[in-house]
């Protein structure tokens, strides 16, 4: 019983995300006529269409600098959205896309730059950090419990 | 003895980030573009002030040249403006001009148009981007942006925002020369 519960629940979630996430973009961004746009300005294909929003999430708008190109207001933000919805429909693979993005603008372009000998201190940062914190609170507990406990 | 030192060391390391971090003179917004280097990505657009006419850059192999991307939208474009006069007046490379239409309308054809009669033409050519897909290849992001390319058509120098005198004979001005002596 509770194992089908747990196995909904994931579901459920991206359930409405989805949903929340289309609300938000077919409101927020009627676009003018792009190929393969529905009068939303939408991708008619729905699975293009996630995509699209993944990587529209994953993008930087330069202009703006801590925004993403699917909050975006600005010119180049709909530009680059109109240029990744054109790749998709024209059957390119997500790699591609930010290939070209980063081609053009660099790897500051994601937020998630992929993991590689330049980026490995953003990426182990956090777990070297951890471990470092790890290490003092072990030291501070062993120092603590040598210690006599009549105060 | 470790407990001086570890905090310590931790505490100089701390000032050297902030020294290089928090430099006045160093850009936060400034981007290093991954072009430079690499060929400059070709564009052939109409021409702005003949629209039966193509601007090209093939055309342009084999010379050293700037290519300028700016808008009649953009201030600091109006300000750099005098610059560019300046610089086109020394006859020392040509400019060519991309003129980024960002709303996407024709209308900013005959505003550039009108902007170059009123205060003068700096530019051998002047390609009109209307569509915002050169400055994409270009990756620019916010304009001004003046790009350097040398004789076999790779990007060597990238300066963002306004162009000034300073810019122009410290960082220009030698590298046009590099370009020239080698290859």
């Amino acid at each position: 019983m509770s194992r089908v519960a747990h196995a909904r629940l994931p579901a459920v979630a991206l359930a409405l995300a989805a949903a929340a996430a289309q609300a938000g973009f077919g409101a927020a961004f009627a676009e003018p006529a792009d190929a393969g746009l529905d009068a939303q300005g939408q991708l008619q294909n729905p699975a293009l269409q996630a995509r699209f929003e993944h990587i529209a999430q994953e993008l930087r708008c330069l202009q703006c600098q801590n925004e993403t190109i699917a909050d975006s207001n600005a010119d180049l933000a709909r530009d680059l959205r109109r240029q990744v919805r054109e790749m998709l429909v024209s059957g390119k693979s997500d790699d591609e896309i930010f290939t070209f993005m980063t081609d053009r603008y660099g790897e500051f372009v994601r937020f998630a730059p992929p993991l590689s000998p330049k980026t490995a201190l953003i990426w182990g940062a956090p777990f070297f950090t951890l471990l470092l914190g790890g290490a003092v609170v072990y030291r501070i507990v062993r120092q603590r419990s040598r210690m006599p406990l009549d105060e | 003895m470790w407990k001086f030192l570890l905090p310590f060391t931790a505490f100089v390391a701390l000032i050297v980030l902030f020294v290089f971090g928090l430099s006045p003179t160093r850009d936060i917004h400034a981007l290093p573009s991954p072009l430079i280097g690499r060929p400059a990505p070709q564009f052939a657009l109409s021409d702005v002030i003949d629209p039966s006419a193509v601007v090209s850059n093939a055309a342009l192999k084999g010379q050293v040249y700037v290519v300028n991307v700016w808008g009649t939208w953009c201030a600091e474009c109006r300000v750099e403006h005098e610059e560019l006069l300046a610089i086109s007046r020394q006859h020392v490379v040509p400019i060519i001009g991309i003129d980024w239409s960002v709303d996407h309308g024709p209308g900013e054809r005959d505003k550039a148009k009108q902007w170059l009669e009123r205060l003068g033409n700096p530019y051998a050519q002047v390609a009109f981007d209307q569509e915002g897909r050169t400055a994409i290849d270009f990756g620019v992001y916010a304009a001004p942006e003046t790009f350097l390319i040398d004789r076999r058509g790779k990007v060597i120098f990238k300066h963002i925002s306004g162009m000034t005198p300073e810019v122009w004979e410290k960082q220009f001005l030698p590298r046009i020369a590099a370009a020239r002596e080698g290859a």
